[in-house]
């Protein structure tokens, strides 16, 4: 028992705590219409099976909150809807929208905007200047995101 | 689908003022310990099993050593801790009228040092200073709560709730979004708890040594990649002020044991 919570915590320290790969200088400028972001941020397409490692990833922190289809992944959150279905009704222009900056969707949400570097307080040492996920990296997510239908 | 959704999104954007404003009421105010499985609770409850009671036990025996170049123990001013150190720690941090800003019992400790004593100041977290302030805050065990109270402190107080309230670090949360809005809810699968200082300092298994409230304020915000507050800095002091008046009534734990 004792050994299991021990385990969580750790988990949760690393996964809040470490840096993810980002080390973009400048963000890729995007236009938003509507509630989307139509045009990719990358030349290249995303990988979904990049973004479904990524999502189950607790460095990158969507499972922190959200919970999903991923039998693997023993810990999971439940601040925010589950993410089965996801695919059926978001489209990626919304998903893209969603993962860069969900505030501008809705402003009083808790979800982290993933591709953002200012209007932000007090960011730690290690993460200043940057996004929390490169361009590809969101990429590789909503073109996972896409994918899950039932 | 996409209707429900939209329909969802609307009624959350709806209901966000009345969650923001989410104080938790004062017969609702529920102790970290009510959210810990049996077997941790047990290991609280007996103080045989308690491993923050051995921290109790080497400051006791600190609290009658002589110490400093006035050559006085703790108890040579205090006497015996048991009745002298009652309910302290359950009105602190206080306001020093010297200094005119609250102060941590963890910084009255070394104030008595250096005023005292002339002794070096313990450094925070050292095992010494840990032991000590277990061993005060442990004679306040079951005192309700009631730092704060005093009105010169109420700037003090709004300042840590404003801290509180803030948005911060990379991934843009405030405390009151995990320990206000999102208690009883499961970060990654452990329980959030509504963030309640009744057991500093305390046992953390995680950590598998005692620590201060100041660590456990740093470690949240290292977890939403904020920069942490500097021990001691005005701010955590602020932060820890109005955890505990925000914690009023709730009994003194020390040493509590948490996951
Ligand atoms: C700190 C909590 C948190 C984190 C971390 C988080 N989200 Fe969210 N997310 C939410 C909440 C809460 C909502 C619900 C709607 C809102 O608040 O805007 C949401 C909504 C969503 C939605 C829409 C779901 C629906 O059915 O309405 C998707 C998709 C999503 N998040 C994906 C992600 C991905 C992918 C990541 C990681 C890259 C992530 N989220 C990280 C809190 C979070
Ligand atoms: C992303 C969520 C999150 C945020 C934001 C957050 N915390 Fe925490 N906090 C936790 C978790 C998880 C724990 C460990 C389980 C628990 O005690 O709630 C914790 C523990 C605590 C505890 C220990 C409670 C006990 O019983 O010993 C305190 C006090 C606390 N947090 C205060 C704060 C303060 C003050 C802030 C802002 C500076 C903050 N937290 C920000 C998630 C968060």
């Amino acid at each position: 028992m004792a050994r299991a919570f021990l385990h969580i915590a750790a988990l949760i320290v690393a996964g809040l705590a470490l840096a993810s790969g980002a080390r973009a200088d400048e963000l890729v400028p995007y236009k938003v219409i509507g509630d989307t972001i139509p045009q990719p941020l990358t030349g290249t397409p995303g990988d979904p099976a990049r973004g479904r490692a990524l999502v189950v990833a607790r460095t990158t922190t969507c499972i922190l909150c959200h919970s999903g289809p991923f039998p693997e992944a023993r810990f999971q959150g439940d601040l925010a809807p589950d993410l089965t279905g996801t695919g059926n009704w978001w489209s990626a222009g919304q998903l893209r929208l969603r993962l860069v900056d969900a505030s501008r969707y809705n402003p009083q949400t808790i979800m982290p905007s993933y591709y953002r570097d200012d209007g932000l307080v007090r960011v730690g040492r290690n993460f200043a200047g940057m996004p929390i996920l490169s361009a590809a990296e969101i990429e590789d997510i909503v073109a996972f995101l896409v994918t899950l239908r039932n | 689908m996409i209707f429900w959704h939209a329909i969802a999104a609307a009624t959350l954007l709806a209901a966000a003022p009345a969650l923001l404003a989410g104080e938790i009421p004062p017969d609702a105010r529920r102790s970290g310990y009510s959210f810990m499985g049996p077997d941790t609770r047990a290991m609280q409850d007996d103080d045989t099993s308690n491993p923050g009671m051995l921290f109790v036990l080497d400051g006791e025996a600190l609290w009658a050593k002589k110490t400093g170049s006035s050559d006085k123990a703790c108890a040579d001013c205090h006497g015996d801790a048991r009745s002298s150190m009652k309910g302290v720690a359950a009105r602190y941090p206080a306001f020093d009228k010297v200094l005119a800003r609250p102060v941590t019992l963890d910084q009255r400790i070394n104030l008595c040092r250096a005023n005292h004593q002339q002794a070096p100041a313990l450094p925070y977290e050292s095992g010494d200073l840990l032991a000590l302030s277990a061993f005060v805050a442990h004679q306040s065990r079951g005192v309700a709560i009631t730092a704060g109270d005093d009105p010169e402190l109420k700037p003090f107080v709004a300042q840590g709730r404003d801290l509180f309230m803030q948005r911060e670090g990379q991934l843009n949360l405030a405390c009151t979004n995990c320990h206000d809005d999102n208690f009883d809810k499961r970060l990654a699968g452990a329980p959030i708890t509504q963030g309640q200082p009744t057991g500093y300092p305390l046992y953390r298994l995680e950590w598998q040594t005692l620590g201060s409230i100041e660590r456990r304020l740093r470690s949240c915000m290292t977890g939403v990649r904020a920069q942490a507050y500097d021990y001691g800095a005005p701010e955590l002091v602020a932060l820890e002020l109005y955890l505990m008046s925000r914690a009023r009534g709730l009994p003194m734990e020390t040493p509590a044991v948490r996951p």
